[in-house]
């Protein structure tokens, strides 16, 4: 089991340092950094200046290893526009997507579980069948779509809910809503495909001749087994929102992480749309071996004899 | 005695009523795609600030020349809406088409060759999984500019993941099999037994792989053009129409239903369309 | 008195294409195991499971006469049936690696049991699964208790089925072929712990097996099936001296006896395979390998007594 998990958290560094390096590569694409600093308006001499202010006159290759050396002690370097800190900035801004996201997945998971698992014991029946249909449907929606949309209806012409800003609970539920769209349909699905599996076991055959209740063969006994692949895909599915929360915070003017980004690109503020992407393939990482451990966890049998 | 049939599951392959559905809209889409030039009633590109914002024909008002009416530069929005739908479809195929490319020359060389290989295959595609796609591809844009060449080389660069995992677990699957160890030990190179053995074997289920990439091609384009960082405008696509829209929103809602309506139902079909393939073929999806 | 148990022609389907079973009848009486005989395929599971109402969705059951302790099973619910599951009656399986659930403890999985049918508190409930354990032999009890399934070789998980079936003391025992999947050697340990458990607590048991070594160790009657037919049923010694059905005398030819069987002599064998028998079919199902099968056996089957407690399936006479 220890060895399992150093092996996982040696390549989760490795996964980190590429992620490091192409983030690095990526935001060196445009050519000269300097040029697009100093604005369209700058005269040879500005951009000199930039260049050195910035650290942009020395080789590659000492920019990259600063970079390196910086992120791993936790500096992230500072931000061209804000002039504060990266790491402050996003340290900042973190609690808005986490919210986010962690709102998404409660969602995600209070509608898919039920969903599944009712599935899965009407199996073939209509409602299985409705079920499939509404998994297809969320797997087709735009969710930037789906947003403006509950803007529209729940948020405009209802007035249930306040369409932007952070101020209170209200605020994440349309976006958490939308969220957990992404992630119902292949939670669902796992779920369902679990549960029937379980259902057809031969421990579920001799909890059945036990003579226990409906509930308990079917909560206790089934869903237990049931249950692990999913908690393990809704980590990484975590992972998949905190990435994908750009967009949402974009609509529904959130100032997280993700908005924080799409500010940066605008501004060509590099080091922190550098510093972002690290940071959350970092979390992505942290996601999936915490998916591993929760396997681990869930499972006797992974733990060792 | 009559004898009462056992319950079946939903009607299966190219009996089921969704296939055909998701195979319409497909074919439907593929149509406008192509004939797109003679099928617009008017130019996409030409504004008419005299007949801006005209509401479509279910509504009062209407203007009989522009069945779904204008957006707010006067532009016919059906012609819009077709047009879109020719580079939604381009987008999702060529992206598709550089994704496979990729992923599947990766996931191949991984699952045949394993050892070290496969290793370093896996490490790829967990760093590939570990990025957060969107927000990449919006750098990439926003650095370098908007650009058709730009947008579908970015987005296959950052697609290939499902079929390099399907791509390696199926040719391992093959490998093992008995008509290669046959082939084999008959003196085939390595490079036949990839081409004739494995690789017509794979087919079925990366086609189902490829369908399901290209609905997710066509979904994140739309979503980077809603940002603005996509198809370079004045190209009509559906996500900046839905973009472009957002200001009137509140006022004319139908100017976002009409193109999210159109994305929604394009996605749909070819999901439906590659589920049935995939029940067709009995492929699968997931390692 | 009733018998424990009391099945009289009974018919499962599936779907109503496949008859699995076609008419068996058989009981069980207290302190007495019955063997039900058979080969891959004959219903005999099918029989065991459709007593304790475990079948599969899409099943359909019926019988003239099917009694527990003289109360009608048939017209049970499924929540009536579940308080006699695990209580008054038990059921053991297969196969011990895949019947136990991989998440819970032994131990949580025995007590379960008796807090769900009796209300007994977790210390009572552990103290006897301990006890039970012990009983079935195995050593460290307690320590086992809190061990997970994988951690239990075979052998030790079929002592443990069989100890959580008897922890609300049923009076029923279905045992549905117990030992296939085990070695050898557990074998013969699973089945001398059976017949001792049968002794101590007056147990009825049906046995299904298709092993003709173990109906003659433990059995004491026995019912052959084929094709989803009791085709004869005897005490254990009168059918072995006695087979009256071609296919019974055909499997008895089969066994090597020690002592017996020459050793130039070839071993006897069954032409032909099980038929699949659809909806509507009458007559013999044997009568395709049977070597004295005439036109009559093509038609309804009289069923013959050979003997008090006796009973086959032929128009060959006694």
């Amino acid at each position: 089991m220890l060895q399992f998990l150093v092996r996982r958290l040696i390549v989760a560094v490795l996964v980190a340092a590429t992620v490091m390096t192409l983030a690095f590569i990526l935001t060196r694409l445009s050519g000269d950094l300097a040029i697009s600093i100093a604005g369209p308006n700058a005269t040879q001499a500005d951009v000199e200046a930039v260049r050195k202010a910035y650290g942009l006159d020395q080789p590659l290759i000492t920019q990259f290893f600063n970079w390196v050396g910086n992120a791993l002690s936790g500096d992230l370097g500072d931000s061209y526009f804000f002039k504060t800190r990266v790491s402050s900035l996003i340290a900042e801004r973190m609690p808005v997507t986490l919210t986010l996201g962690l709102t998404g997945l409660v969602i995600a998971l209070v509608v898919s579980l039920p969903l599944g698992i009712l599935a899965a014991v009407r199996e073939n029946t209509a409602f299985d069948r409705a079920v499939q249909v509404v998994t297809l449907l969320g797997q087709a929606m735009p969710s930037f779509w789906l947003g403006l949309l509950l803007m529209i209806t729940l948020g405009l012409q209802l007035g249930w809910l306040p369409i932007s800003g952070t101020g209170s609970w209200e605020h994440y539920v349309m976006p958490g809503i939308v969220l957990a769209f992404s992630a119902i349909p292949a939670l669902t699905r796992l779920t369902r495909a679990g549960m029937i599996q379980a259902m057809g076991s031969d421990y579920i055959r001799t909890a059945r001749a036990k003579g226990l209740s409906r509930a308990s063969i079917l909560l206790k006994h089934a869903l237990r087994n049931a249950a692990i692949p999913v908690v393990a895909i809704a980590a990484v599915q975590l992972g998949f929102m905190l990435g994908g929360s750009i967009v949402i915070e974009q609509v529904f003017a959130l100032h997280g992480v993700g908005f924080l980004a799409w500010e940066s690109i605008g501004k060509n503020d590099f080091p922190v749309v550098q510093a972002v992407v690290l940071v959350l393939a970092v979390i992505y990482v942290a996601l999936t071996m915490l998916a591993d451990l929760m396997n681990a966890v869930l499972d006797p049998r992974l733990r060792g004899p | 005695m009559s004898v009462a049939a056992v319950t079946a599951g939903p009607k299966r392959g190219w009996r089921s009523v969704s296939t055909w559905t998701g195979a319409l809209i497909v074919g439907a889409a593929a149509i406008c795609a192509v004939f797109a030039p003679l099928l617009v009633p008017h130019d996409p590109f030409a504004q008419d600030l005299g007949k801006r914002l005209l509401v479509p024909f279910w509504m009062e008002g209407n203007n009989p020349d522009y069945i779904l009416g204008t957006d707010q530069l006067g532009r016919d929005y059906l012609s819009r809406l077709i047009w879109g739908c020719r580079i939604s479809m381009l987008i999702g195929v060529t992206v598709t088409i550089v994704s496979a490319l990729i992923g599947i020359t990766i996931g191949v060389l991984g699952g045949f060759l394993g050892g070290r290989v496969d290793d370093a295959v896996l490490f790829a595609i967990t760093t590939r999984l570990s990025i957060p796609v969107v927000l990449v591809a919006l750098a990439v844009v926003g650095l370098l500019g908007s650009s058709m060449t730009l947008l579908v080389i970015t987005l296959g660069l950052l697609l290939w993941d499902r079929f390099a995992v399907v791509a390696r677990s199926t040719t391992m699957q093959v490998r093992n099999l008995d008509f290669v160890a046959a082939a084999w030990c008959a003196g085939c190179s390595r490079f036949r037994i990839l081409s004739c053995e494995v690789l017509p074997n794979i087919a079925s289920h990366l086609v189902v792989v490829a369908t399901l990439e290209i609905a997710l091609a066509i979904l994140l384009e739309a979503t980077l053009s809603f940002l603005g960082l996509g198809v370079p405008p004045p190209l009509p696509s559906w996500g900046l129409m839905i973009a472009e829209a957002k200001d009137y929103m509140f006022f004319s809602p139908w100017v976002i239903v009409i193109p999210g309506v159109a994305l929604f139902v394009l996605v749909l079909g070819v999901n439906l369309l590659g589920d049935g393939l995939r029940d067709l073929f009995g492929a699968r999806t997931d390692p | 008195m009733s018998a424990l148990l009391e099945i009289e022609q009974l018919e499962v389907s599936f779907g109503g294409r496949t008859s699995a079973v076609r008419g068996a009848s058989l009981s069980v009486e207290r302190g007495e195991t019955h063997c039900l005989v058979g080969e891959s395929g004959c219903g005999k599971s099918v029989t065991a499971l459709s007593v304790m109402n475990l079948l599969a969705r899409g099943a359909r059951r019926s019988a003239r006469h099917l009694a527990f302790e003289g109360q009608d099973l048939q017209g049970l619910s499924d929540r009536g049936m579940a308080r006699l599951r695990g209580n008054a009656m038990a059921m053991i399986f297969q196969e011990p690696m895949t019947s136990l659930n991989p998440a819970y403890t032994v131990g949580s999985q025995m007590t379960e049991v008796l807090r769900r049918h009796r209300h007994a508190s977790q210390r009572v409930a552990t103290d006897r699964a301990a006890d039970l354990l012990a009983r079935v032999g195995i050593t460290g009890p307690g320590m086992r208790l809190g061990q997970f399934p994988h951690q239990l070789s075979g052998g030790l998980r079929q002592r443990v089925m069989i100890a959580m079936a008897l922890m609300c003391e049923p009076k029923l025992l279905i045992a549905d072929e117990p030992t296939t999947a085990l070695d050898v050697t557990v074998q013969a340990q699973i089945l001398r712990l059976l017949a001792q458990l049968q002794r101590d607590l007056g147990l009825g048991m049906l046995l299904i097996t298709h092993d003709l070594g173990i109906v003659a160790r433990v059995a004491h009657r026995v019912s052959v099936m084929y094709a989803g037919e009791v085709v004869e049923s005897a005490a254990t010694a009168e059918l072995f001296a006695n087979p009256k059905h071609p296919y019974t005398q055909g499997l008895l030819r089969c066994v090597p006896v020690p002592g017996k069987t020459r050793r130039d002599e070839p071993l006897g064998s069954i032409p032909g395979t099980v038929p699949r028998i659809g909806p509507g079919f009458e007559g013999c199902a044997f009568r395709e390998r049977c070597g004295f099968a005439d036109q009559t056996c093509a038609h309804t089957i009289p069923r013959h007594a050979a003997g008090p407690d006796h009973e086959f399936l032929c128009r060959l006479p006694a």
